[in-house]
């Protein structure tokens, strides 16, 4: 990525009239290679920068839209009342000042906010830490081992991933109710431990994982648990990484199956108690607003942490296989 | 010796943690809701066997058409709307004429940070009559302040549709980029040299380069979009909206199970909607020619 935005500065430092030749400049950079067969020399059309510019502005735009519910949730989170209906983003002339928090602490009175957050936070993080160990474990052995019964268990799981989890709610509430667990954040946790998205992430890019490396392990004494904890895990860190934010992003956000289990406010997550407790019914856009705008804080941070490895962890499975 | 033994069983033990806990709470319940859904039940203890009686009824049932035929209409949307959108951004973006690419990815990505259940709350403030962001853009450009979009059945579809393209388009364009990304661009200079024009060169060297990743976003997409819940339940205030307008398959489920208490009736819904998903997946990879290469 680095290589390609120098390759476009230094591209428009230039010219933006030969196409051809930038090419040929990326493809040194990026290939390190003997260079690239010679095509035969080609009239190319100029790309007028009136057009350049067009592309720029368009993209702007559209950016510009992406962004402004975005920037309405954070004013509207951070304004008074009477402002929320009186200005779309912020008060007349930028007032900042009339920018409060009052929004924040009647959203604190209206609900146990501090206690809420920590059963989501709980709840991701035990949920997460649990598919990690699992799918990893699994990821690795169905990636650098020859067993029986591998490829039943690979057609098996491919074939579930193509249903629709809703399916498995009915079955799942019963299985819940009869092992005591129901309104308890451990009815959240316990059906969620498998993850077979995180198993086909983990066992694509540990497959990657050079055999010598192992080899070498076993030679040097090192148990085979011993490879997973001190070789593969290790390496495998990047896609740790997404797996996380990926898996943290889909439980932060779970809430039909919370919906079905939890009935006790002191347990509720955050998409719950925001959608039963503060609600539409009384109007009270900006409590609202200030209560989603909080509960986005910690995967913007996770995200803006990981940001790299999620991109590709995102299009790992996509684009390779 | 001891090297050899656990060689041997060491990758059994590491599989055993994911595959007990996916045969109990992933194989099971999908056998298990077979089961269910041939029988009549009244909360989690009671049932009684009525054979095929829960899909006869489902497929007289008025309520279910009007959710499929919402889900479809929505799926419709998904693919055919967003995808293209997806698929147009990201090959402006891949175009290297663009100053600051990673820029303008995250921001186009960020809706996608909110979550389903946030953006679902969020757009129900969105599309609020009088203040509502849509209504006061709209209103510069004329259009009535007042509007309910969420209390107007035949608005509903249009907002839920907008909502997802808002947050969607981002993130499937992070797939396509990267598909981009990994076209050779050698194949373009060659397609120049043979005098292909610009859509000629879409047509014989951007579709065929990035057709595996199309498949996989079409088939999540459509898989997805089956899926939809917490959009509509949130943004029409708990529940179908004005006019049922914002019924879903999902809904419907949840209503029925868990809202009536028939999980019987639930089952068969899922059922259902399993069936379908897998028809049209299968359908979308076998047009995609993914299933011959892997047999």
């Amino acid at each position: 990525m680095s290589t390609q935005d120098s390759t476009d500065s230094s591209r428009d430092a230039t010219s933006t009239d030969d196409v051809r030749g930038g090419t040929a400049q990326r493809m040194e950079i990026e290939t390190n290679g003997p260079p690239p067969p010679q095509l035969p020399r080609v009239k190319v059309r100029s790309v007028p920068r009136a057009r350049v510019l067009g592309l720029h502005v368009l993209l702007g735009v559209l950016l510009l839209l992406t962004l402004l519910p975005i920037a309405w949730l954070v004013t509207g989170a951070l304004k008074l009342q009477e402002d929320l209906f009186a200005y779309t983003f912020l008060p007349e002339g930028w007032r900042i000042d009339r920018l409060t928090f009052s929004n924040i602490f009647r959203l604190f009175e209206e609900i146990p906010f501090f206690r809420v957050a920590a059963n989501s936070m709980f709840v991701a993080g035990a949920t997460v830490l649990i598919q990690l160990f699992f799918s990893s474990l699994g990821g690795f052995a169905l990636a650098k081992y020859e067993f029986r019964g591998k490829r039943p268990i690979m057609i098996l799981m491919l074939m579930t991933m193509m249903i629709p989890a809703q399916v498995m709610l009915a079955p799942l509430y019963q299985m819940i109710h009869h092992m005591g667990l129901m309104d308890s954040l451990a009815g959240l946790i316990v059906p969620s431990v498998v993850s077979v998205f995180g198993m086909f992430l983990f066992r694509q890019s540990m497959m990657q994982i050079p055999d010598e490396l192992l080899q070498a392990g076993r030679i040097d004494g090192c148990s085979e648990l011993g490879l997973y904890w001190n070789i593969v895990m290790p390496v495998s860190r990047p896609m740790i990484g997404a797996f996380c934010l990926i898996a943290f992003m889909g439980n932060w956000n779970s809430f039909l199956w919370p919906q079905i289990v939890l009935h006790t406010s002191d347990r509720f997550t955050l998409p719950i108690a925001l959608t039963q407790q503060v609600g539409l019914y009384e109007q009270d856009y900006g409590v609202l607003l200030a209560g989603t705008l909080l509960s986005i804080v910690p995967v913007v941070i996770l995200f803006l942490l990981l940001q790299r490895e999620f991109i590709s962890g995102l299009t790992a499975g996509a684009v390779k296989g | 010796m001891w090297y050899r033994f656990q060689y041997r069983y060491a990758p059994y033990l590491f599989v055993a943690p994911f595959i007990i806990s996916f045969l109990i709470f992933g194989f099971y319940p999908i056998v298990r809701s077979i089961w269910l859904s041939f029988h009549l039940t009244a909360g989690p203890e009671t049932s009684v066997f009525v054979g095929l009686d829960n899909y006869t009824v489902l497929l007289a049932d008025t309520d279910f058409h009007k959710a499929v035929r919402n889900t479809v209409i929505f799926a419709f949307f998904s693919v055919f709307l967003q995808l293209p959108l997806s698929l147009g951004l990201a090959m402006l973006l891949n175009s290297r004429l663009i100053l600051g690419r990673a820029f303008f990815r995250l921001g186009f990505f960020s809706p996608h940070l909110l979550g389903m259940v946030f953006v679902a709350i969020l757009f129900a403030v969105v599309f609020a009559p009088r203040f509502g962001l849509l209504n006061v853009l709209l209103s510069h450009l004329g259009a009535p302040i007042e509007r309910d979009w969420l209390g107007t059945p035949e608005l509903v579809m249009p907002a839920l549709v907008l909502t997802a393209l808002w947050l969607y388009v981002g993130f499937n364009m992070v797939y396509f980029l990267a598909a981009l990304q990994a076209v050779d661009r050698d194949l373009y200079d060659a397609a120049k040299v043979d005098g292909a024009g610009p859509w000629g060169q879409f047509l014989h060297v951007t579709l065929p380069g990035i057709k595996h990743v199309t498949v996989f976003v079409v088939v999540l997409s459509t898989i997805g979009s089956f899926q939809l819940f917490e959009l509509p339940y949130l943004m029409l205030n708990n529940g179908p909206g004005p006019d049922q307008a914002g019924l879903t398959v999902v809904m419907y489920l949840y209503q029925n199970g868990f809202v009536t208490g028939d999980l019987g009736y639930a089952s068969a819904i899922g059922w259902v909607l399993v069936l379908g998903v897998m028809c049209l997946a299968i359908f979308q990879l076998v047009l995609g020619g993914t299933l011959r290469r892997n047999p």
